[in-house]
């Protein structure tokens, strides 16, 4: 007698793991994805239709905020700034290129150079906000002495509502450059000598060389730059916070300090409006996000 | 190993007390207590845990959790705790600043305490400060004047003496920046200084009961009374009273000034004569003045803020907590917290000793007898929230530049549209 041994059934799990595996690795990252970042933008754009204080009933109004909001000078200075973050922080891009480019050389030394130009990256925020501060103090500070040996000045950078914001952005370069620098010497890395030596046969050389062979194949690390650039500008508030608590009178407020103010801070506690900012401040980095996504949507269409 | 000699001291702490506070020392207590502090700075700090080491030693048998939290940091975790993990006892702050948790049912009312007559009659003077709709709300544990604080040296080398009417005020200011120096000190940077300078000018100018007007939303900011206080502040600014750059500094940044003789005088807190004695200035040095009359006729009214101690709604022990409040505001108590080696403050209890302090003694001799118009917190704890924070925000700008006021009060007016409805 000779049983035919059936193979033995299969348990579900076995018979889906092709299917099911990459959702079990992922489900950790898609439920915390979903209760700490998708469910909260849903509260915040439901809560920004109340006028609530965070304590007591909260009571609708409907687009009340929103109103309230496009008639509040603090709120479009805030909103001002916020570009002016978006525009000036770009500078970082270049400024990390050029600054990888002149350290993408062996010479004896090179790496201490590098940590060195890292350096300021590796620093809180925090830190880079008081010392820059201090660099700007209208008396003692560092810029007001050199600008005097100029016969220039006093200028009093972080009072000076016309000037604060710009203060406030340049301090912000100095870490961010070092970020963006860090990423194309990475980028630099991957450069295809066979193409430069290439180009150069063909006579390129300078900024030739540097527009058409070198930035291209540099793509990836721009983007990336661009995009880390671009959060860290709508991400400014340690800086504004440690340099001008938003001041002089509001003047360096951006979006997301504006929020908080609102909606946190000592005198604040108007959660619905405070949301309403934050919706805001949302849809501006939706058009980011949305770019983002097509663009690396893009990508992997064209591989 | 701690136990070992906690009984010794708690019998020494009991037998000290039984003969100073009879009310304080009843039954000993068991069970829990959560004490919630915002006193981080390290005077106040010590200070506290004094005095909670003192509670403890007269009930062994309770179980005392002290949680120090940074003053700032307190300001908006408080809206957390309250309403979440409640301690049994929390710091805060006296009248509007505590009008939004008493509405919310967030503090207890604490009226039973303020009925024994141990709390009725010795703590009368603050009671006004602790009450919303009739009922109080907490004890006060200490409250400090507002006034000039001047060098005078400076005075005396310049032949100036303490101003008695505006004119005199002025005229010391215009002889001081004819010497080269700031008449006053101030940081704005983060605004509540500025609003130190509104309540005074504002309440020398229109009156007490104007003031409080204001800050109930009766009065509009385009006033032309309220105007009256600006084209005063204005002709202060315009003289070059202030030190430049000061929407750079914070209070604390703007001491040096006063310290190095760069300025003359600073509208403060008695709090700032802590620093300004550590910084090497000595009693001969600093002097007190009481910010003088401006509009003849004004009953003059001070500033002088109170800390508080509050029994949240939700706390666990309320008879523990009721106990430590009236251990709190107790004569002896009082006296010893306050004192100059401590808080350095006044006492709310009238029982009480102030400490033999030059600032303290004329602090407490110009509130109890020289300021007939009335006693308000401070600018941003009278306003209510929202309506202060804009509000400084304008004077600020206005200290800087002084011809935006019509903006800047067309602006308040529409906050006050808002904000009063």
């Amino acid at each position: 007698m000779t049983t035919t041994s059936e193979p033995r059934p299969r348990g579900w799990y076995k018979r889906n793991e092709i299917a099911v595996t990459p959702w079990l690795f992922l489900a950790p990252a898609i439920l915390f994805f979903l209760v700490y970042v998708i469910f909260p933008i849903f509260q915040s754009i439901n809560i920004s239709f109340y006028d609530w204080d965070g304590l007591g009933e909260a009571r609708w109004v409907g687009f009340d905020n929103y109103v309230e909001l496009a008639d509040d000078s603090a709120f479009e200075v805030s909103l001002w700034n916020n570009f002016k973050w978006l525009i000036f922080y770009l500078l970082a891009i270049p400024a990390g290129l050029f600054i990888a480019l002149f350290l993408n050389q062996t010479v004896t030394g090179i790496r201490i150079y590098k940590s060195l130009f890292f350096f300021p990256f590796v620093l809180s925020q925090v830190v880079v906000g008081l010392v820059f501060s201090w660099f700007y103090l209208p008396n003692e500070g560092l810029l007001s002495n050199a600008l005097a040996w100029f016969g220039l000045g006093p200028l009093n950078v972080l009072g000076d509502p016309t000037w604060a914001t710009y203060g406030i952005i340049a301090a912000g370069l100095w870490p961010q450059t070092a970020y963006c620098m860090i990423l194309y010497l990475t980028g630099l890395n991957a450069v295809d000598p066979e193409q430069v030596e290439a180009a150069r046969l063909d006579g390129a050389k300078g900024w030739k060389m540097l527009w058409y062979v070198i930035i291209p194949q540099l793509k990836p690390a721009t983007f990336i730059a661009f995009v880390v650039t671009i959060i860290g500008a709508l991400r400014s508030f340690d800086l504004i916070s440690i340099m001008t608590n938003g001041g002089p009178f509001g003047q360096t407020r951006v979006l997301s300090f504006y929020m908080f103010e609102k909606a946190l801070s000592e005198y604040g506690f108007r959660m619905g409006y405070g949301a309403a900012i934050a919706v805001v401040l949302f849809l501006i980095m939706l058009m980011f996000i949305a770019y983002f996504l097509f663009s690396m949507y893009r990508e992997e269409k064209g591989r | 190993m701690e136990f070992k000699w906690k009984a010794p001291l708690a019998a020494l702490g009991l037998a000290v007390l039984s003969a100073g506070s009879i009310n304080a020392a009843g039954h000993a207590l068991t069970g829990d207590l959560k004490i919630f502090l915002d006193t981080s700075n390290p005077a106040p700090r010590a200070t506290m845990e004094a005095m909670i080491g003192r509670f403890q030693e007269m009930h062994p048998d309770l179980n005392i959790e002290t949680t120090v939290i940074d003053r700032e940091a307190y300001k908006t975790q408080i809206r957390n705790f309250l309403t979440a993990d409640s301690p049994d006892v929390a710091t805060w702050y006296a009248a509007n600043r505590m009008r939004p948790y008493v509405e919310a049912g967030l503090f207890e009312d604490v009226s039973d305490l303020w009925m024994e007559p141990e709390i009725a009659e010795n703590l009368a003077s603050t009671k006004g400060a602790m009450t919303i709709d009739d009922k109080q709300w907490g004890v006060p544990y200490t409250y400090y004047q507002w006034g000039v604080y001047y060098r005078k040296d400076i005075y005396e080398e310049l032949g100036l003496n303490e101003p008695a009417n505006w004119d005199e005020f002025k005229s010391n200011c215009e002889a001081i920046v004819a010497s080269g120096r700031a008449c006053f000190t101030i940081g704005s940077k983060f605004l509540w200084t500025a609003g130190g300078w509104f309540d005074y000018l504002n309440v020398r100018t229109n009156g007490f009961d104007f003031h409080m007007d204001m800050a109930a939303g009766n009065v509009a900011w385009t006033d032309d009374r309220v105007r009256a206080t600006f084209a005063n502040w204005r002709e202060l600014i315009d003289m070059g009273a202030y030190v430049a750059n000061h929407q750079n500094y914070s209070w604390q940044e703007a001491l040096p000034f006063m310290v190095n003789g760069e300025a003359a005088g600073y509208l403060m807190g008695n709090f700032a004569v802590a620093p300004l004695r550590e910084a090497g200035l000595s009693d001969d040095q600093l002097d007190f003045f009481q910010f003088p009359v401006i509009t003849e006729g004004v009953p003059l009214a001070e500033d002088a803020p109170t800390d508080t101690f509050h029994i949240p709604a939700n706390a666990q022990n309320k008879d523990n907590a009721r106990a430590f409040l009236r251990f709190v505001v107790s004569a002896d108590e009082q006296t010893e917290i306050n004192s100059g080696k401590n808080l350095g403050q006044l006492p709310i209890n009238a029982k009480s000793a102030v400490d033999n302090d030059k600032f303290l003694n004329e602090g407490f001799a110009m509130l109890s007898s020289n300021s007939p118009g009335g006693v308000a917190q401070f600018f941003d704890r009278d306003f209510p929230a929202e309506m202060a924070a804009e509000a400084m925000q304008g004077f600020q700008e206005f200290m800087v530049f002084p011809d935006n006021l019509d903006e800047i009060l067309n602006r308040l007016e529409k906050v006050r549209a808002r904000v009063y409805k």
